[in-house]
Order: structure tokens, then sequence, then C-alpha cells
């Protein structure tokens, strides 16, 4: 089991630094120089200049990626002209926008998409497990039918339109809800519910279909096992049939993937973030997109690249403590 | 095929829909020349600038010279605009997916029928792409793209090339498993260079599952042109597109609802209507699908995955060792050699009775 958790570390981390390489390539090599960029609009060639020699800019390429990784586990300062801002460990470069270490910015932005992500998480398992299991013991019912629409309707339906339409309805028609706008959880918890319950069901709408469907054929399929018949044979009670044994094995894939979607969320769900304008990191990568402030951008895919590739191996480890087998493999 | 389809009603309406959308979309500047409008045009005097721009008269506008209303804020026709919006929705969608393909079929070909080494190479490249999120990688890519790039083929190429890991990874597999027949390995005996034998034995008989992994794509691309475009990211003003309308929509919905439902419903029809018929087309290549479904309860899926991780484990073995293994597997259709191969694994043949699970067969 540890060998595993080793190995599937190890893999994560390749990736990582793969990604790492590629973004930062990508990035500070495409089309469109970096110097002018920081520099804005209204700069002259001196200024340029100096922004070069700021950034390092005249140096070989992989020196430069060298002081970006160095940066990121290090810390890095940089000269401001009159004197040296530094940039502490995890310094992913500064702002081109107002010269703030970017690791601030996307620090700030953090919370909202926690919040958003965790609470969007218990709707879509409550939702979607709970109807995955009974249209699966309940089989050929209504249910069943009712799913089907569901999960079409769910896959055919951007989260925007969803949102828009729940917009329409419980703030604009009934309402029954505030406009969304982001209220810390210190400050307010009852407000803070309140605010990101609307965006909160956008999202779990939207995933829940994918859960119950997993659910179902996972339940079923763990119920048409031999050792279930088994079970049922000894005539241990049904409920616990269900309860103790079939969840034990029809779990595990939830879970897994599970794992793999919150870190997909904490990537920052962006369109969630644009149509409720909550301050989160989607909302800010895709700021910083349109104003082309690359070194927020680079971190803010890297971070989101990271928080999937750990969403990924977190996963993969989950499922190997369920079922053992998988590690052996 | 094309009779298959047929048969599902589903389908015909899906392809009725889509065939509507796409005579609209072909003949959008005819249509909007003939209800007299056209997308860009501004109509100052049919929005209420007292009211910040909310378009004069019932229902966002609806008249005889604007069929749909006009957009509020900017009094542009809608009905022009919609119609402008499905052709950017489909010539983004089809144009994607067909880089998705052509670059899933080269890298999973190459990953399948090359050198041990471009597999491994490939694989890891395809894993990491399916893993992580698309959407944000499109969203930074279009950042360092200079401003003049013409956007709809901006859009083609982010989404595709973003996205062909799922076709590479099938065709991957399809081809891991061809290898072994006979007519393959009959083309490479023959010494035939594996491009003619990729391009004579192996592309007819990957068409069928590349086609089923295309139709779904299709859906998935329109979804992330709208959502690029709704991120302000997409097509650029004034070129019209669902997602960008609906984008403005998020400050007029309450004004003006019927802006927000208009593109909502077109983007939505869209969608269905692809799902719809990728699903049948699916069912109609693939015929063991539905009798599946039917067994499937008794553990179809999970009979799948087995199969998938049989075939895994099989080609390591007989990729290494020949002709000897070949033999046994070869007799039968691309399907049932997983199953064989299993069987081969253990090493007695368990005996097929009566009481051996139905799922098997089924696969």
């Amino acid at each position: 089991m540890t060998g595993y958790v080793l190995r599937r570390a190890g893999g994560a981390l390749i990736v990582l630094f793969l990604l790492s390489v590629l973004v930062y390539l990508l990035f500070y090599v495409a089309p469109g120089d970096p110097a002018t960029l920081a520099c804005g609009p209204r700069c002259n060639a001196e200024q340029i200049r100096q922004v070069r020699e700021q950034l390092n800019l005249g140096e070989p390429l992989p020196t430069q990626y060298l002081h970006f990784l160095q940066g990121i586990v290090a810390g890095r300062d940089y000269s401001t002209g009159t004197g040296v801002l530094h940039c502490p460990a995890p310094c992913f470069g500064l702002s081109y926008r107002n010269d703030q270490p970017v690791t601030e910015l996307l620090a700030a932005r953090l919370p909202v998409t926690a919040s958003l992500a965790f609470g969007a998480m218990v709707l879509w398992l409550l939702l979607g497990v709970g109807t995955g299991l009974l249209s699966a013991l309940r089989r050929g019912g209504i249910t069943e039918r009712v799913l089907t629409v569901l999960t079409l309707a769910g896959t055919a339906t951007p989260v925007f339109i969803t949102g828009l339409l729940l917009l329409m309805i419980f703030c604009a028609a009934l309402q029954w809800l505030p406009f969304p706008s982001y209220v810390p959880l210190s400050e307010d918890p009852e407000q803070w519910a309140w605010n990101l319950l609307l965006p909160w069901t956008t999202l779990a709408l939207l995933e829940s279909a994918k859960y119950a469907r997993l659910t179902r054929s996972s339940t079923l399929e763990t119920l048409a096992e031999d050792h279930i018949r088994t079970f049922r044979a000894y005539g241990v009670r049904e409920r616990s049939v269900i309860g103790r044994h079939a969840l034990r094995g029809a779990l595990p894939p939830v879970i897994a993937l599970n794992a793999v979607d919150l870190g997909t969320m904490f990537g920052g769900a962006m369109l969630t973030e644009t149509l409720f304008g909550l301050p989160g990191l989607g909302q800010l990568l895709v700021q910083s997109v349109r104003t082309v402030d690359l070194p927020v951008v680079v971190a803010a895919v890297l971070g989101i690249g990271a928080a999937v590739v750990l969403a990924n191996a977190v996963a993969d480890v989950l499922y190997a403590l369920a079922d053992r087998r998988v590690a052996l493999r | 095929m094309v009779r298959r389809l047929r048969a599902r009603p589903s389908a015909v309406a899906a392809a009725a829909v889509l065939v509507v959308l796409a005579l609209l979309a072909l003949g959008a500047p005819l249509l909007s020349a003939l209800a007299g409008q056209d997308p860009t045009t501004y109509h100052d005097d049919l929005i209420d600038s007292a009211r910040g721009g909310v378009p004069v008269g019932p229902y966002g506008g609806i008249s005889g010279d604007h069929w749909l209303g006009v957009e509020p804020g900017t009094g542009r026709d809608l009905f022009a605009r919609l119609l402008y919006g499905a052709r950017v929705s489909l010539l983004v969608a089809l144009g994607a997916t067909v880089v998705q393909v052509l670059i899933g079929v080269t890298v999973g070909l190459a990953a399948g029928f090359g050198s041990r080494f471009a597999d491994t190479v490939l694989s890891r490249l395809t894993d990491v792409l399916v893993a992580l999120p698309m959407l944000v990688f499109a969203v930074a890519l279009t950042a360092v793209v200079p401003v003049g790039f013409p956007r709809p083929l901006l859009l083609v190429l982010v989404i595709g090339l973003l996205n062909w890991g799922g076709t590479s990874r099938i065709v991957r597999a399809q081809t891991l498993s061809l290898k072994k027949l006979d007519h393959v390995a009959a083309a490479r005996l023959g010494g035939a260079t594996p491009w003619r034998v990729a391009r004579r034995e192996l592309l007819p008989a990957l068409a069928a599952p590349v086609i089923t992994y295309a139709a779904i794509l299709v859906p998935t691309n329109i979804v992330v042109e709208a959502s690029l475009s709704f991120l302000g990211i997409g097509v650029t003003p004034p070129t019209s597109s669902w997602g960008q309308m609906l984008s403005t929509a998020t400050t007029w919905f309450r004004a003006d609802p019927l802006y927000v439902l208009l593109p909502a419903g077109c983007l939505f029809v869209t969608v269905l209507a692809f799902t719809v018929l990728g699903d049948a087309i699916r069912t109609a290549l693939d015929p063991r699908e539905s009798s599946r479904l039917r067994v499937g309860t008794r553990g179809g899926s999970r009979g799948a995955r087995r199969t998938a991780a049989a075939t895994t484990g099989a080609t390591h073995t007989t990729a290494t060792d020949t002709t000897a293994t070949h033999t046994t597997a070869t007799h039968t259709t691309a399907t049932d050699t997983t199953v064989t191969d299993t069987a081969a694994a253990d090493t007695p043949a368990p005996p097929a009775g009566p009481d051996r699970p139905t799922r098997e067969a089924a696969v």
C-alpha cells in the first residue's frame, strides 16, 4: 500500500513538473513581448528596456525558468528602481497591473472558491447519491425515467443557463433569495449561506445527475455480485445487506469521482463565479486573461493544474484504500 | 446505419431539428434580408433610454419589423443576431471536432501501432491532457494570442488542440486489439509498410468508434464555445454568438426576460439535439449496446471494465511473444477476443456451464 501511494505521488510530481515547464514556455515565449505587456500601453522604449532588465528577460530561457522555480520554492527579490521588493516563498512573480505579489492575489480569492466548492459538493452528494440509490433499489420505476431525463437535460444545459434561469425565478420573480454577493463566512455565517445558496444549487444540479447515474450503476453492479447473493442466502436482513455490504462495494467509484470533481471546482468554477459575480479564483483568471496579466494567468493555471493532479492522485489512493485489488495491479 | 437510425423516432426528430438549424445558419444573410434586418444596425428609437435601454413595447419589442424583438441597450435585431449566432456556434463546434478527430486518430494510431517508447510518451501526454480542466486552458490560451487573430479560427484551434485526448485513447485501444487480428498480421507479414497497414487495414475498422465519439464531441464543443463567449473571450463584438448574448443578458434578465430565454433556448435545443443524435448513432453502430443495456442490470458495465482491463493485460503479453497466442484469439471477432483471452489467462478454462453468469455472455 505504501509503495502504491509513493508511486502515485511520484507520478503526480512528474506531471506537475511537466505542466510547469509547458505553462511557462507557452506563456513567456508565446507571441507578445512580456516587457511591453508588463509596462503597459503608454511606455516608451527606455521604460520597456528597464522592465526587461527587471524581469531578467535577457537571460537564456532555462535560466529564466530556474529563477521562476526558485521563486516558487524560496522566494525572490525584485528591484523596483528605487528599492527592492521581496516576494516571499511561494512566489509566482508580481502582477503586471499593480505590482502586487501574485500569491497574495490568489490567496485572497481562495476562501470564496473554497466556500463555493464545498457547499456545492455537499448538495450534489445529497442529491446525486440519494437519487442514484433510490433508483437502484426501486428498479424500473418512475425514478429511473425521471433520472434519465434529468441526466440528459443536465448534460445539455450549461451552468450559465441553469444559473440565469434560477436567478430569474428566485431573485427576480419570486424574490425569495438575494442577488448573490459574497459575504465572508467569518463575518456572517447566515448571510454567507443565504447568498451562496443559488450558486451551490446551480452547480449541484449540473453535477448531481452524473453522481446519480454512477451511484445507480455501481450499486446495481455490486448487488449482482456473488457475495451479496451469499449474504442473502444466509438470511442476512435486506437492510443490512444493502446498508453494510452493498454500499461498501458501491461507493468507492463515487468517492473517487468526487475527489476529482472537488479538485476541479477548487481550480475555480469560472462560469459560475462570473455569472454570480463571486470574486473567486475562476473570476480572477478570467479577468487576468482579459487584461493579459501573464504572471497571474500562469500562477492560476499552475494552481488549478496542481489542484486537479493532486485530486486525481488522492482519488486513486482513496480508491485503492477502499478496494485493495487496485493497488496490487 | 441510416436505416437503424430511422427506426428511432427521437433520432429522426433530433436530426430534423439539426437540419432546420443548419439551414437557418446557412441562410442567415438571406433570411435576415427577408425580414428586412441585419445583425449590426443600432435602432436607438426602439429602446427606451429613460429606462436604461429596455426595448420599447411588450415582449422585448416584438413587432412586424423585428420578429423576435430587439436587443436591450442597442436595439439590434434579435432574430438576425440569433441566426448569425447559430453560424458561429455550428462552425466552431464542427471545425473543432474535425481538428480533434484528426489529431486524436493520428496520435492514437501512432501510440497503438508505433514503438513501445512512442506509446509511453503519447499515452502519458494524453493522460495529462484528459485530466486537466479544458476550459481553464482554453481561457488561458486565448490570453497569449494577438488580438488581430480571427476569433472563430482561434476558437476552433484552441478547442481542437485541447480536447483530442478521448479520441486518441479510443483509437489506441482499438488499434491494440485490431493489431492481433489475422488480416492485419497478414498485411504486415506481406511486407506492407506501417503507413499502408494503418490506412488499409486499421482505419476502416476504426471508423465506427471514431464516428460515435465524434458525435458526442460536437455538443461538448458547442457548450465550450458558448462558455468562452459567455466569459467574454470567445468571438468579439459585433459578431454575435449565443454565449455572448447570454453574458450581456446577465444584466438584463429582470427588465427583458425574453433576451435570456431566446439564446438559452437555442443553445439548449441545439445541444440536446446533438446529444440525442449522438446517442442514437452509438446505438446504431453498436447494436449490442441495446441488448447489453437490457441484460446489463446484472453488472453490464463491470463486465465492460473487466474486458478493458483484460485487453490491456493481454496486449502486454501478446506484444512480446507472437504467433502462438494469436491463433487462439484470431478466429473470433474483436470484442470476443478479450473473453477468450481472459479464459486463456486463467490456467484451466472454466467449464461453460449453465451457472456461469450471463455477464460474460452479454459483453
